[in-house]
């Protein structure tokens, strides 16, 4: 497609004066160049529209009581109040679980196993699950935690399932940051005597903290607005009242959102409340990425690896 | 002692380290064994059973044959290689037809001697009742213990998991729903993503670049029941009216969000194939008297082929395991689409719609672990693929 339009503008302009070619050339590159800028900016036209319309039909639902109180009237009216504390326990427990692991699978993949079959065995297989769908996640959850474990449908099951879904992701990050760091600090460390394990916990990981930092809270951006996993193995269609165990069920935000736009008792009057929802989980989401970016350049800043 | 510390850090690196590999295991393990019980499953209602004439010479019925049957669409036994003989479809609550409520007894007890007595005296009866109505003499054939055939499953062409006497597991419907969404979203977006992911490696100023990055990034943390929100208050209502559509749920309003969701992957991928083309390979063509253009399109992009490829694999991965969003967007029909604008359903929504009705260990259920282990493979053959497809680089 491209070569065509080239061609055509390059017969078209063949000039008779002798600089034949560069001008016709340079016009093909500036309707390439144009075309190309055009639609970078329709990209993030796309975002902005979607912000924009989400933010300027959710403000107005936004209050105090909508983020303090429980649904009301067939949830057409209240708050969310539920949804936000269980989706915080989910992002909780599902970063109890695959942060402590996923840092240390990244470290044993960089540090102990680095270029050797076992990192390249456990690259691809986390490769292979973070391609997998958050469907076949929830559909996992279920037949593992909720029904062969029996812990039923709750936060427990939930966040386990979310935890593996966001496992890569941390893995992933953790490794990227141990081998942004130079060799010559390791060896360094090494060479006044110190164990690699004293190497990584002292000199390695502490470089690498703030970029692992900045990857574990995109991961929770990511987590917050899961909706498919926490299907079948924890989220509740109404639940008024905040959970008192691990083993109980919670309303979640996303799951918030789908049911009172799909499968609502009064989808019509409970709009407002799906605009206000999305801007919340908008709102996670811009309020984790602006985080991050702020923390990865005060650090860039900070620390000179 | 130390040393031991040492040893013992590092297994426990190595065992955190195996978790990933341990869960594609487990979900393998889960995924098929529950998928697997569907082909030892009966094609008919748990409990329930079809009786047939002795005299009649078909003793075997596939799961669509006897939904046909049912449906009224066969209606003689010859065209199931019997008899020249109409069928008579009989369900329980129509032996009042043939009995009256004395004969079949106050509290039907009669029922499974006046079964097998109809049974015996119709040639061409098939006969649909519970398990606890046979009697030990029944007189009839009995089709009991026929499975669902694996042809019924991957080259059925209804989904219908709630049909009386027997449900319809067909994936083509859904798999076709899954490729044509898809399908559609990837032609829609991998324009746009390598026409940014040109701009943003070899265009734009390194100012513009750092706005729009991290701009196109926040397009990737949307959660997906807000593109689905978004897509069902935006862009179905659009479609309807644009296209004058009867409804605005059709695949391709599925494609569409699909299509956004799936480019900020597409251009962060193609971009950093884009970003590894060494310096000298493009100074050389400009040196030759190429433009910036001409370098772009005849050094660059053939450069970094095998990452745009990646991308758009990726890509295409990232929509086909999608599940909120198609299923707000899509209008959920289980038929196969002949058109971009109708109604269809993917292989992730049917799963996330309805693994909530299913019982636990019911063919349902079984059926939508199959479909999951479907998407599973799909998406593990993206993987790998783009495992050679990363290792062709040169």
């Amino acid at each position: 497609m491209k070569d065509k339009k080239n061609i055509k503008t390059n017969t078209n302009s063949s000039s008779p004066s002798g600089v034949r070619g560069y001008s016709s050339k340079r016009w093909s590159q500036t309707i390439a160049f144009t075309i190309f800028k055009l639609m970078s900016y329709s990209v993030v036209l796309i975002l902005i529209m979607i912000l924009g319309f989400i933010v300027s039909k959710g403000f107005s639902a936004i209050s105090w009581d909508f983020l303090t109180k429980a649904p009301e009237d067939g949830m057409t009216k209240g708050g969310i109040y539920p949804a936000i504390v269980g989706t915080l326990y989910l992002v909780l427990g599902s970063s109890l679980f695959s942060f402590p692991i996923g840092i240390m699978s990244g470290i044993y993949m960089n540090e102990y196993a680095s270029g050797n079959k076992i990192a390249a065995f456990i690259r691809i297989m986390t490769n292979n699950l973070s391609g997998v769908p958050s469907v076949v996640f929830g559909l996992f959850g279920m037949a593992l935690f909720v029904n062969a474990m029996h812990f039923g449908d709750s936060i427990l099951a939930g966040s386990l399932t979310l935890g593996l879904l966001s496992l890569p992701l941390v893995i992933r990050t953790t490794e990227e940051s141990l081998k942004a760091i130079d060799f010559s600090y390791r060896e360094g460390s090494l060479a006044l005597g110190a164990t690699k394990l004293q190497t990584i916990r002292k000199v390695i990981f502490p470089m690498a903290l703030p970029n692992i930092i900045t990857g574990l809270i995109l991961s929770i951006g990511r987590v917050s607005g899961e909706t498919a996993p926490i299907l079948f193995t924890v989220a509740a269609y109404f639940l008024p009242k905040l959970p008192s165990s691990i083993f109980d069920q919670v309303m979640a935000l996303p799951y918030h959102l789908y049911v009172i736009t799909t499968s609502g008792t009064n989808i019509e009057a409970s709009r407002s409340i799906a605009y206000g929802t999305a801007l919340v989980l908008i709102f996670i989401v811009l309020l984790v990425n602006i985080l991050a970016t702020l923390l990865r350049n005060y650090f860039s800043k900070k620390v000179k690896i | 002692m130390k040393r031991f510390l040492e040893k013992l850090v590092e297994s426990a690196l190595l065992i955190s380290g195996s978790v990933t590999s341990i869960t594609i295991l487990l979900i393998i393990i889960f995924l098929f064994k529950e998928a697997t019980g569907l082909f030892n499953s009966p094609v008919i209602e748990k409990g329930y059973v079809l009786a047939m004439n002795k005299s009649n010479p078909v003793k075997k019925l596939s799961s669509y044959q006897i939904k046909e049957i049912f449906d009224a669409k066969i209606t003689n036994w010859d065209e199931l290689g019997g008899k020249e003989e109409p069928i008579e479809v009989v369900r329980l609550s129509d032996l009042t037809k043939y009995y009256t409520e004395e004969e079949l007894g106050a509290s039907f007890e009669n029922i499974p001697a006046k079964a097998s007595e109809l049974t015996a005296k119709h040639p061409g009866i098939i006969l649909f009742l519970p398990e606890q109505y046979v009697s030990k003499k029944f007189d009839g054939t009995l089709l009991k213990h026929e499975t669902l055939q694996p042809g019924d499953f991957f080259g059925g062409n209804e989904w219908y998991p709630t049909a009386s006497p027997s449900p319809q597991y067909g994936l083509l419907p859904l798999l076709l729903g899954t490729i044509w969404v898809s399908l559609g979203a990837i032609l829609l977006s991998l324009p746009f993503g390598i026409a940014v992911s040109v701009y943003l490696a070899e265009i734009s100023s390194m100012r513009v670049r750092n706005i729009l990055k991290p701009l196109i990034e926040l397009l990737a943390g949307i959660p997906s029941v807000v593109y689905g929100f978004f897509g069902l208050v935006v862009i179905v209502p659009f479609l309807q009216e644009f296209f004058k559509l009867p409804v605005g749920e059709t695949a391709l309003a599925g494609s569409i969000v699909l299509g956004i969701m799936a480019l900020p992957t597409i251009i962060t991928v193609a971009e950093d194939a884009m970003r590894t083309v060494p310096r000298s390979i493009k100074e050389a063509s400009l040196a030759l008297g190429a433009t910036h253009w001409q370098t772009i399109y005849k050094v660059i992009i053939p450069y970094a082929k095998s990452g745009i490829t990646s991308a758009a694999v990726l890509g295409i991965g990232r929509a086909i395991g999608e599940t909120m969003a198609v299923l707000m967007v899509t209008g959920n029909a289980a038929v196969i689409p002949h058109t971009l604008l109708e109604p269809v359903r993917t292989i992730p929504a049917t799963i996330a719609a309805e693994l909530g009705e299913a019982s636990v260990g019911s063919g349902h259920y079984q059926a939508l672990f199959a479909l999951g282990c479907i998407l599973f493979l799909i998406t593990m053959v993206i993987s790998i693929s783009i495992e050679f497809i990363g290792k062709k680089k040169y």
